[in-house]
């Protein structure tokens, strides 16, 4: 009796110490996140219940500005038609490419260029924009027109042209590790058992890459808020009109210092895309 | 019939041959151009985009190899524009100050999230995934109140603390250490070792490949660094390499391209060396075990 009580209490003791060592590994990095981002978050959520210049209570004031703001309305509908134009058909074209690839091990010896877009400069990108599709530029001088294509509708297919090209290799190695991952012995068996191509793409190779699903989701999403760069460089503070995004609307407030409404558009933006990644996270990622 | 089919099958694989190929030809053009538009002095390109600042019917004239191929543009940067070497050095030094607090903040904290079991993990994991898929310009705000407040706004500080902290690095290391088994780890702490032991010995070696694609990608994340620099920067003579191009007239469009391979050349210096890591750890971060 005497010698279990002992035992529990060096246990105890022994666990107790391994979980400061515990917390000495997360201890930096939850310390630096909490000060530079999770607590002036907290207190910039409360401030946009406020007016800040004159501290008066403002309810839902400021976040009625951000709805009936026209800029924000522009910028959200083309934040969502890119969302739908451009990781909708990353995430498909990559797939098509990954599945051709892993077909044949000669064709991806040198799949790792596709790889090397990530590592262009956004400013870069820029210049051969202008180069290749500015008026007098290289497409209009194939086509013998001479329409700016970056200054009207267009520019939103050239953003998502570039956002292609600049992920299709990124994603397709995800979806390539996805694909390596399933059991060569599990599709001999359907072939067996005569399942078709077709059969065993949605039978087996489908669910198989739920797992990378989550991953590759995510990836694309946080690389297309960042086609911004492009998007500032080549149009400024106002870049043509369909493809001012909502990351233009925020940075605008924020140099204009229109804290009340960027305050509030902020934790919006943080609402939803919180919703989103939990809901992905339900979806394909639960432990 | 069976030749019938043997052609129909020869064309479909050069078809596929050719979806994945097209793509790789594509994807090499632009840093061509680049590289082929930098070796024409600023004469020719004067040349060249004449019909640009004349607004005129006519088009901006291309070619592969320029009339008289120079490296003056080159010359001009490494030796005559000092503005470039300073943003140059800024690039540099924002990149080895923030990879190098990455490692020491990120590895730990993903090795905690990975191997131990402690209460609100789950939240907490949560709450970091939240944050990775967060754009700049949510936490923008509240990034400039914070690093106001320390008076840290327009030194290179406000550039550099908040990335160290970022995220998705922590998330992408967390997979690498999660494809370990972790019985490894049971055994070397039934065998004595200690936790720290455990980490630099076991789990460090062993994740080596997701942790340099982590900082191979964070450094193209620096390297390419628009947002941050524009919002807490207005000293342009702190600004990074990757908003250089963006001062330069369409009057030095030579420079310009020079400017963007150097840019270039470095990445693709980093991409060489690390290109097996990079696509291992990449894999390893799209897999869930």
């Amino acid at each position: 009796m005497q010698l279990k009580k002992n035992w529990n209490y060096i246990w105890r003791n022994k666990r107790r110490k391994q979980g400061i060592k515990q917390f000495l590994f997360l201890m930096p990095s939850l310390g630096g996140v909490a000060c530079f981002v999770l607590l002036p978050f907290g207190k910039m959520t409360v401030s946009s219940f406020f007016i800040v210049l004159t501290g008066e209570f403002a309810g839902l004031k400021n976040y009625m500005a951000v709805f009936q703001n026209d800029a924000f309305e522009i910028a959200a509908a083309n934040t969502v038609r890119f969302l739908a134009a451009g990781v909708l058909p990353l995430l498909l074209l990559s797939l098509g490419l990954a599945l051709l690839i892993n077909g044949d091990s000669k064709r991806g010896k040198y799949r790792y260029l596709y790889l090397l877009p990530l590592a262009m400069p956004a400013a870069a990108m820029v210049l051969i924009w202008k180069l290749a599709f500015s008026g007098q530029g290289f497409l209009n001088r194939f086509l013998g027109t001479h329409t700016d294509f970056l200054g009207e509708e267009s520019a939103f297919f050239i953003l998502v042209g570039s956002y292609l090209w600049k992920n299709l290799g990124y994603t397709m190695i995800l979806w390539l590790a996805g694909l390596k991952s399933i059991p060569e012995a599990m599709l001999e068996a359907a072939r067996m058992d005569g399942a078709g191509r077709v059969k065993r793409f949605w039978l087996i190779t489908m669910p198989c890459l739920k797992g990378s699903m989550f991953t590759i989701t995510v990836v694309s999403l946080i690389n297309s808020f960042k086609v911004f760069r492009e998007v500032y460089l080549v149009g400024g503070a106002y870049p043509p009109k369909s493809i001012y995004m909502l990351q233009n609307v925020f940075n605008n407030w924020y140099l204009y210092l229109e804290q009340d409404k960027l305050s509030a558009a902020s934790v919006l933006s943080v609402i939803v895309l919180g919703a989103v990644s939990l809901l992905l996270q339900r979806l394909w990622d639960w432990e | 019939m069976n030749y019938g089919r043997k052609i129909i099958k020869n064309c479909l694989k050069i078809l596929s041959w050719l979806c994945v190929a097209g793509p790789g030809v594509l994807i090499c053009v632009p840093p061509l151009l680049l590289f082929c538009g930098s070796l024409a002095d600023e004469i020719e390109w004067g040349q060249r985009i004449a019909p640009l600042l004349k607004n005129n019917q006519e088009y901006i004239e291309w070619k592969w190899i320029p009339d008289y191929p120079t490296l003056g543009n080159y010359k001009e940067l490494l030796f005559y524009a000092p503005d470039f070497l300073v943003l140059f050095w800024n690039s540099v030094k924002t990149a080895a100050y923030i990879l190098g607090g990455q490692f020491l903040v990120d590895v730990p904290a993903a090795w905690a999230f990975a191997v131990y079991r402690f209460r609100g993990k789950q939240f907490l994991f949560s709450v970091y995934v939240i944050l990775m898929l967060l754009p700049f310009q949510s936490t923008m705000l509240a990034k400039y109140l914070v690093l106001n407040g320390m008076g840290f706004i327009d030194t290179g500080r406000a550039v550099i603390l908040p990335a160290i902290f970022s995220t998705f690095p922590v998330f992408l290391i967390y997979r690498g250490f999660r494809t370990i088994p972790q019985e490894l780890f049971e055994a070397a702490r039934t065998d004595g070792a200690g936790e720290f032991e455990i980490f630099f010995r076991i789990g460090m070696p062993l994740a080596e490949g997701s942790i340099t694609a982590a900082f191979v990608l964070s450094f193209f994340e620096i390297w390419n660094m628009v947002e941050e620099p524009l919002a807490f920067l207005k000293n342009i003579s702190l600004w990074p390499l990757s908003l250089y191009l963006s001062q330069i007239g369409p009057g030095q469009a030579g420079r310009a391209c020079a400017a963007s391979v150097i840019t270039l050349a470095v990445s693709l210096f980093v991409f060489g060396m690390f290109r097996d890591s990079l696509e291992q750890g990449i894999i390893s971060s799209g897999l869930k075990l």
